[in-house]
């Protein structure tokens, strides 16, 4: 088993996650994880289903607390807040669930625009960042429509749109490529990937397929040319920092059993991990 | 490490665990109490946020809406011929003495205090505790509540406390429209069947009411409003095992609220019939 990389005391980690275990009734499902998500960077975080991916992202977001261990975010101690304190905190971080998490009694417009009513944002300005992030995400003909009309890919990208109204630092992505189509999936990550070099935002991305993985270490937007560009062979020093800003955590038996850079997954002959391969 | 698909490591199989049946009950007790706990602890936090800001106007409408208008049909079609029944019912045996003119006394003092609230409190129940459970249980299973938690949104704000506040406004109005549709029923079954007058019928029962019915039959609804929006919330809030769950969720809302209700009610009356004899 590889050695996990234990967080760097005072770096500028968005997120730091310290000896944390969580369990429920059948038993631990982490057992003493430890790792920190520097700013800007994106860390895909891959386990088999049951591995506790979902758990780390929630953990993060506050949602809920470890049995024991430390989880700081932005620099504030989650695994310590009161719920009254998470409520506020959780403003400052987007999450996208695995089936999206619509409301579906809300239109796709109030979907969207429910983080700022509840801001109390005046609603002359609620319409146009509506149609932006619609926009952004190459929905803003679905305005009207109920989620029950939408495909499982429009879903999660609407799911992308509500997450980004408030343009939050740090971005949690729950399986988001789960259950769709190879094309779908191309679009999600595709749109993943602007979200990170046009906002630079943190992203903390569970997934199972490692393939999400290597396109976001991969490949890049570049906002001039308003498309997504392959990192490899062109020298661009911005597309070489978007790599490097790429990072892979992988789960098995309740800790970590690989934390490092693309081209290790990628170079490593390890059969457990090679099984993510296919 | 694994090194095939179909390794499976770091899983001991569990030993076989016998449970004694102390050991089965102390689980039930334990768990019985959390439950009592955890219903405590919403409903306290539902409450305190009626007093506390931010408040939610639209949703609370939206269930006032739900809860009492939507309720109307079913509680006036069903006040109608209880108060029907209720005349033909005593009729008969008043009718023995000689005394059928005391029939809308009975009618009027047995809706007010009893059967209205009672009536209204089940019926609302059944219709809306079951449809509490299952939106908010369908809900939680689909991670709404969760998303909602992500975005900085209190659930017990936004989901329980407008559905208590609808339940304890609308309770009461329920029941006043039970209790006149009663008594209309009562009023033609007394004129079709007893032949009484229909002024007379009225008279004596707005006469046999005094403030102490009025207390009493309007305390109730407050309390069973409370039961029905505290008990659909907490189902629905801890769900557990998906859409079966859900289902298994809304029924038990109906059951518990219900029986609560009638518990409830015999406490109430016990409580009112003590304080009318003190206070008037």
């Amino acid at each position: 088993m590889m050695a996990a990389t234990m967080p760097t005391p005072g770096s500028s980690s968005a997120i730091t996650f310290e000896d944390v275990h969580i369990g429920f009734g059948e038993g631990e499902i982490l057992r003493g994880v430890s790792f920190s998500v520097r700013e800007r960077e994106t860390l895909i975080l891959l386990g088999e289903t049951g591995a506790g991916k979902t758990l780390t992202l929630k953990m993060a977001a506050g949602l809920l607390r470890p049995t024991s261990g430390s989880i700081h975010v932005l620099g504030q101690q989650v695994s310590q807040m009161q719920e009254r304190e998470l409520l506020e905190f959780r403003r400052k971080t987007g999450f996208v669930f695995q089936e999206g998490a619509l409301f579906d009694s809300m239109t796709v417009a109030d979907n969207v625009a429910y983080r700022l009513r509840e801001d109390r944002v005046p609603e002359e300005e609620i319409e146009p960042r509506v149609l932006e992030v619609l926009r952004f995400v190459e929905l803003e003909e679905t305005l009207e429509m109920l989620p029950s009309e939408l495909s499982g890919g429009m879903k999660r990208r609407v799911s992308i749109a509500r997450a980004l109204i408030n343009h939050p630092p740090i971005v949690l992505y729950d399986s988001p490529t789960a259950g769709l189509d190879p094309v779908t999936s191309q679009t999600i990550i595709t749109l993943i990937l602007r979200l990170r070099d046009v906002y630079g935002v943190t992203a903390l991305l569970a997934t199972h397929r490692l393939q999400d993985g290597f396109a976001l270490a991969n490949f890049h937007f570049d906002p001039e040319a308003k498309r997504v560009l392959p990192n490899a062979r062109n020298g661009n020093a911005r597309a070489a920092a978007k790599a490097a800003e790429t990072r892979f955590l992988v789960y098995r038996d309740g800790g970590i059993y690989f934390d490092g850079e693309p081209e290790e997954i990628a170079n490593s002959k390890d059969p457990y991990l090679k099984r993510f391969l296919v | 490490m694994a090194d095939t698909s179909f390794q499976v490591t770091g899983r001991e199989p569990k030993p076989e665990e016998t449970l004694s049946v102390v050991e089965v009950l102390g689980d039930a007790a334990k768990r019985t109490v959390a439950s009592v706990q955890e219903y405590a602890q919403l409903s306290g936090r539902a409450m305190a946020n009626i007093f506390v800001g931010p408040y939610y106007f639209q949703d609370t409408l939206e269930q006032m809406d739900f809860i009492g208008a939507g309720s109307l049909p079913i509680i006036m079609l069903s006040g109608f011929f209880i108060g029907a029944v209720m005349v033909l019912q005593t009729g008969s045996q008043f009718a023995r003495f000689g005394q059928t003119s005391l029939t809308g006394d009975v009618v009027s003092i047995a809706l007010v205090r009893e059967l209205g609230p009672t009536f209204t409190g089940l019926l609302v129940t059944g219709r809306c505790a079951t449809g509490i459970a299952s939106e908010l249980g369908s809900m939680l299973v689909t991670e709404q509540v969760d998303a909602m938690r992500a975005m900085g949104t209190d659930p017990t704000r936004k989901l329980v406390t407008p559905r208590l506040i609808a339940a304890l406004l609308m309770m009461p109005l329920l029941t006043a429209i039970t209790d006149f549709i009663g008594l209309l029923g009562g009023c033609a079954a007394s004129v079709f069947s007893l032949r009484l007058g229909v002024v007379e019928f009225w008279r004596r029962a707005i006469d046999a009411l005094d403030f102490a019915d009025l207390m009493q039959g309007f305390t109730k609804p407050v309390v069973f409003g409370f039961i029905l929006a505290t008990i659909g919330c907490y189902k629905g809030l801890t769900v557990r095992g998906g859409t079966q769950g859900v289902g298994r969720a809304t029924t038990q809302a109906a059951v518990l609220s219900s029986v609560l209700i009638i518990v409830a009610d015999a406490f109430l009356t016990k409580l009112s019939l003590y304080l009318s004899n003190k206070i008037f």
